[in-house]
């Protein structure tokens, strides 16, 4: 590998780790460790106490940014770890979504399609669904590169609309759509049914759904961050920085990328189930622009830009800024009385917030191209005057 | 058979115009291996200001403002932004246009907000009756101007001075560089006249004839299509563009009639996908090398 060096990525992680300490000694924990377990901590708390504190129609906003952040962690893996363009996250989303709807849907419906599953069956049984899609794709993902495999992988949206409206007996079609199951966990349901209370609030079906997507985003999390400390993520660098040195090393080259495929869809399929149980209805779209349009996949492609690529706490923050805007615009106007019109010419909290992530990509790519992710790292290396290996 | 010959002719029309747009992609792809997400949006505001001006300029005016602006912007979009990130790799700026298109796109439907004018004055539904067979006027203008320009970027590429500093940068950079060629002059041209490509485009795509619907979002999807038709042709391949616009044409119009309007959408990339699965780089587009 002589000519590696050019790829301005590839200085970043191509020259193979360190050979690591045999047997890994306990790791020495200084100071350091402890205050960034103890944020993350005190950050899950916070968490954990807002829906005490908060009215139904922020924890609402939360948890569609929640959606965001288990959608981003996925298409971050994939496009930022891998290095494999992704303009397909919306038809994973709508695959999830569509899966879960018809396993848990009641069975016996002459016009809809269902297989009466307990919800946490269905929500995994999506999951694996648009893992075995992602999977599907592989040998398309395996030939493709760069752009050609971004526009390829467009092919699916377009494929996911024209399927959503054709296939009613799953979907519901475009006019009436169809409402989801009620997630249930072991028979404890998501819903206002039975009452429960912490400290005096009642938790009812928003602040359940609150932990729900909590507890989701966290492992979503959690599991993310193993794989990329792993030899996995180790293995998806490589093959994003050079296809012919990762193969060199050893890695196979098709199989990661099918592997990472897969995983990447299965994150978009929970997402998906996370944004049928959000809006409490599955509809298909009308046109490419809608719930599972193009402009979903760009606004996933916007969250893990902004976050910086590759980075899966990044993915959160894109998470929070792309799908949390116009949440929180929305409820700002009408807290304070704006005109909220949808007439000709408004400035609708949808609009305004396409106007700052797609000024924000501009900004990212002129002058921080990782992201929000290298301004945090190298703000926390002022703090600290240490140096941390770039993931 | 008379439905087949109206469905070829309208196929034509409209893959000439999907030509002129793949055109305009294949050319910026070429002078700085950038993928401009942003074409869709140069549409849009061409379209955008001859509604705006065809009340004062009268529409041949507004015509000519149209596709001028279209080419200004794209000019300003590579001057002030893509030639500013010169560290930036192909890949990055690539995303970065598609922060381009959000901004432009969400004002412009913003400012046409429910009003969805029809642009094609001159040719739009007005069809032509030819041995019993109806054509629509749009995709028959739509054919000739497409040649015509078409033909006379053929001619300027291959004889004219910008042409053979184009081919010459695409060929390889430092050495067009080193023998005196001026990168951003051919950058920036490319850009320009992709912008105004895409200003003449728009005025057949927003009519009755061609999509049955107004400059709206619409237009914006419908222009997305001229993706597949680069990416078919194989993106470095000018002549790639127009064959990969007439493929996507024809496939669009025959499938709209033999299976539906919905799959049509779908149909368009569908070919482009068992294509890309045959020819990874489209059917005339460079094979990748890889060195190691």
């Amino acid at each position: 590998m002589s000519d590696t060096g050019t790829d301005a990525r590839a200085t970043t992680t191509a020259p193979p780790e360190p050979p690591q300490a045999p047997p890994r000694p306990t790791p020495r924990r200084g100071a350091q460790w402890w205050v960034r377990k103890a944020l993350w901590l005190a950050l899950f708390l916070v968490l954990l106490a807002l829906p005490l504190y908060l009215e139904a129609q922020w924890l609402k906003a939360g948890q569609y940014m929640m959606v965001g952040a288990v959608g981003a962690i996925g298409l971050t893996l994939l496009t930022g770890q891998a290095g494999q363009l992704s303009l397909a996250h919306a038809f994973f989303l709508l695959a999830g979504a569509t899966s879960y709807t018809v396993l848990s849907g009641p069975t016996g419906d002459p016009e809809l399609v269902g297989f009466g599953l307990d919800p946490l069956l269905a929500l995994l049984g999506a999951v694996a669904i648009t893992a075995v899609l992602g999977l599907a794709f592989a040998p398309v993902a395996a030939r493709l590169r760069g752009i050609y495999l971004g526009v390829a992988s467009l092919a699916l949206v377009f494929l996911g609309l024209y399927l959503g409206q054709s296939a009613e007996s799953l979907t519901g079609g475009t006019s009436t759509g169809r409402p989801p199951a009620t997630f249930e966990l072991f028979g404890f349901p998501f819903s206002n049914d039975g009452d429960l209370e912490i400290a005096g609030v009642p938790i009812r079906e928003t602040e359940r759904v609150w932990y729900l997507f909590l507890a989701l985003v966290v492992i979503a999390f959690l599991l993310a961050r193993g794989a990329v400390r792993g030899r996995i993520g180790r293995a998806w660098r490589a093959v994003r920085d050079n296809e012919a040195s990762a193969a060199v090393m050893g890695v196979n080259v098709p199989t990661v990328k099918a592997g990472v495929f897969a995983v990447s869809s299965a994150y978009a399929g929970l997402a998906g189930v996370m944004t049928v149980l959000w809006f409490d209805i599955l509809k298909p779209d009308e046109s490419e622009f809608g719930t599972y349009g193009i402009n979903v996949s760009i606004a996933y492609l916007a969250m893990i830009i902004i976050g910086g690529l590759g980075s899966v706490p990044g993915a959160l923050v894109g998470a929070l800024l792309v799908n949390g805007l116009p949440q929180v615009l929305a409820l700002y106007s009408t807290q304070l009385g704006w005109s909220t019109g949808t007439g000709e010419g408004a400035f609708t909290p949808i609009l305004i917030s396409s106007f700052v992530y797609g000024a924000a990509i501009i900004l990212v790519v002129l002058f921080e191209p990782g992201g929000l992710a290298a301004i945090g790292r190298r703000i926390g290396q002022r703090l600290t005057f240490t140096r941390r290996g770039k993931e | 058979m008379e439905t087949f010959v109206q469905l070829v002719v309208n196929g034509l029309g409209k893959g000439a115009v999907f030509a002129l747009l793949a055109l305009g992609f294949v050319v910026i792809f070429k002078a700085t291996e950038v993928v401009n997400f942003a074409h869709g949006s140069l549409v849009l505001f061409g379209g955008y200001l001859v509604v705006a001006t065809r009340e004062t300029l009268g529409w041949a005016g507004a015509v000519v403002v149209g596709i001028v602006g279209a080419g200004l912007l794209a000019l300003l979009v590579e001057r002030l932004l893509l030639s500013r990130s010169k560290l930036a790799d192909p890949f990055s700026l690539a995303l970065l246009t598609i922060g381009v298109d959000v901004i432009i796109t969400e004002e412009i439907v913003r400012r046409l907000g429910v009003s969805l004018p029809f642009i094609g004055d001159a040719w739009d539904a007005q069809p032509i009756q030819a041995g019993g067979v109806t054509l629509f006027r749009t995709h028959l203008v739509a054919l000739v101007v497409a040649t015509v320009l078409i033909t006379l970027f053929f001619i300027a590429f291959r004889y004219s001075n910008w042409g053979i500093a184009m081919r010459a940068q695409a060929e390889n950079k430092e050495a067009a560089a080193l023998v005196g060629i001026r990168s951003a002059r051919v950058t920036a041209t490319a850009w320009l006249v992709a912008g105004l490509l895409a200003g003449v485009a728009v005025l057949f795509i927003a009519t009755q004839d061609f999509s049955g619907a107004g400059l709206s979002r619409g237009t914006h999807s419908i222009a997305l299509a001229a993706f597949p038709a680069a990416i078919l042709g194989g993106l470095d391949s000018t002549a790639g563009a127009i064959v990969g616009g007439i493929v996507v044409g024809l496939v669009d119009a025959l499938s709209t009639h033999y299976v539906s309007f919905a799959f049509s959408k779908s149909a368009v990339f569908l070919v482009m996908l068992l294509v890309l699965v045959i020819r990874p780089s489209g059917l005339f587009g460079t094979r990748e090398t890889t060195r190691v």
